[in-house]
């Protein structure tokens, strides 16, 4: 467990706060830290910038989102990782979905990809125009095609960055799809994907407690979502087709329905 | 499965046939029927469920865990879908041919009965009480540390149960042999030893405890001599086969229990450090020891350290 201080934060939207720390040691795309604040609950959150400072990009749905983004410069919060996988850079011409506060982890892996020389493609989606993160931030990013979608069509493509990831995916050459956003956008990007034959990493969310791999409350099929992923090959992928956009457990180890 | 010797390795430790001495520690990836089927894969003997209550509960708020030097502090607080819930996990590990230890807890002594039944019928082929539970009844405070509690938890489970009832024993008492000795009366067939330490961590930074629940129980290489001087002290008091669990973490860890009166090993936290590998290697392990040193069995040398 390592405290840090805030450095400072940024209003991204009207529900998407970014709070920047400095770095806690090297860390790779997609890998996530337990973020302890005292009193009120430890969770899981990806960076959403690599480096120092390093960032995490939060939306307000709960107790500790609610005081992460009422969190102010010079607070202190606990942080416990790198955790998990990551994302690999494979393939020349990789496609990037990401939806909602989805597109915070995926931003530091376009930029490692264009810092290496791969050219990726960049849907982001969200609800609406005011809703999208890192758009500045990404459309500064030379060598990258940035698209756009928006569930009522105040920008770009007009409907759900699921839909308009599956009309992309059957025109365009990509070899790699890299998915992290609302589980149901996820499975069906997912199921496009394996269809056309395209290999796919796609970041899992489930329920988080130890993270170190031991209590299972993150299960998923035979896989654990804090140790052995979150992020899941299109091979690992296939064995949790039962679950993955379909159910999850609760908090209990209850199995319910997976509904967004 | 490869290299496992099952020859050497299988035993019937109360009733419980186990193809290897290994099985997975209560609480440690037990929530689910796929991931214990992993567990199964990885080599153990057995799986042992998460510890299931007669009703669901959602655990405490996290920190739930927190690394310490040697181990973890833990303090899930039970979260479990309940008894019932479970059932379906339960059935389905028994249609794939996994032997399964039920781990259960409860506050009455109908409501342990009423689960025993249940996980009974539902194909268990072994339960272990878990009596590090808050309270039972009109009796405050731990029952595993009440002698007569677990007298009487024991032999009303004993009396409904027809699979092998392993208590599991915590170490957080005063002396462990009155409490084996409770167990053996009470009529169990097996004892486990040993559940976590009370423990507790503080953030110097924070100036706070870590966990949520302030108090935690440490488990992992930090508690093996404690554990394994519970299992030697118990083996020396009752006649029943033991289970020795705590810091587990390779073959000679498990030959030590052995040795020191242990028939199997649990093993938990180190999965945090080796994966599911463990499992194997530490079979493996123990096989070539027994090899090496003439041994025909786990059996041959269980408590083996006792001679005078």
């Amino acid at each position: 467990m390592k405290a840090v201080k805030v450095e400072h934060v940024v209003q991204e939207t009207p529900d998407i706060t970014t709070i920047y720390f400095p770095s806690v040691g090297e860390a790779h795309p997609g890998q996530y830290f337990m973020v302890w604040l005292p009193g009120v609950d430890e969770i899981p959150m990806s960076l959403s910038t690599i480096g120092d400072p390093s960032s995490i990009s939060v939306r307000v749905v709960g107790d500790a989102t609610r005081v992460l983004s009422k969190l102010r410069q010079g607070d202190k919060i606990g942080l416990r990782g790198p955790l998990g996988n990551g994302y690999t850079i494979e393939g020349k011409h990789p496609f990037l979905v990401g939806g909602g506060t989805g597109i915070a982890s995926l931003t530091p892996l376009a930029e490692e990809m264009v810092a290496k020389g791969v050219k990726p493609t960049f849907l982001i989606g969200a609800r609406s125009r005011d809703q999208l993160l890192f758009k500045e931030r990404l459309s500064k990013l030379h060598g990258l095609g940035l698209i756009i979608s928006t569930d009522d069509g105040s920008e770009g493509f007009h409907g759900y960055a699921s839909n308009y990831a599956g009309n992309i995916m059957t025109k365009s050459g990509f070899d790699k799809v890299y998915i992290c956003g609302p589980e149901l956008m996820a499975a069906k990007i997912w199921a496009d994907a394996d269809r056309l034959g395209i290999s796919v990493q796609a970041s899992l969310e489930r329920l988080c407690k130890c993270a170190v791999g031991l209590c299972g409350s993150c299960a998923i099929g035979p896989y654990r979502v804090c140790r052995d992923g979150p992020v899941f090959d299109s091979a690992k992928l296939r064995e949790v087709v039962s679950d993955f956009g379909k159910r999850r457990l609760d908090p209990s180890g209850r199995m319910i329905r997976v509904d967004h | 499965m490869g290299g496992l010797t099952s020859t050497s390795l299988a035993m019937d430790l109360a009733g419980l046939k186990l193809r290897s001495p290994t099985l997975n520690s209560s609480g440690v990836l037990g929530m689910s029927a796929p991931l214990l089927r992993r567990v199964y894969d990885s080599g153990v003997g057995a799986v042992v469920t998460k510890s299931l209550g007669p009703t669901g509960r959602t655990g405490h708020s996290n920190p739930t865990v927190v690394e310490v030097e040697g181990g973890i502090l833990n303090a899930m607080g039970l979260p479990n879908p309940g008894v019932e819930c479970y059932l379906e996990e339960l059935r389905e590990l028994k249609r794939e041919g996994v032997p399964v230890v039920s781990s259960f807890f409860a506050s009455t002594i109908e409501e342990f009965q009423a689960s025993a039944k249940a996980l009974c019928e539902a194909g268990a082929d072994a339960l272990e009480l878990n009596l590090s539970c808050p309270n039972v009844g009109e009796e405050p405070g731990m029952c595993a540390a009440d002698a007569t509690s677990v007298e009487r938890i024991t032999s009303a489970v004993k009396r409904v149960a027809k699979a092998p009832v392993i208590v599991k024993l915590s170490p957080n008492v005063t002396d462990i042999t009155s409490i084996a000795m409770a167990a053996e009366r009470g009529g169990a067939d097996a004892i486990t030893a040993v559940n976590t330490l009370k423990a507790i961590a503080i953030d110097v930074d924070f100036r706070r405890p870590v966990l949520a629940n302030v108090i935690g129980g440490l488990s992992g290489p930090a508690i093996k001599s404690v554990a394994l001087r519970c299992v030697w002290e118990i083996s020396e008091t009752v006649k029943l086969p033991i289970i020795g669990c705590g810091g587990v973490s390779n073959w000679r860890d498990a030959v030590e229990y052995m040795l020191a009166g242990a028939s199997a090993v649990e093993i938990g936290t180190a999965v945090m450090y080796h994966g599911f590998e463990v499992y194997n290697a530490v079979n493996e392990g123990v096989a070539k020891y027994l090899r090496e040193n003439g041994f025909g069995s786990v059996k041959e040398v269980v408590g083996l350290a006792h001679r005078k």
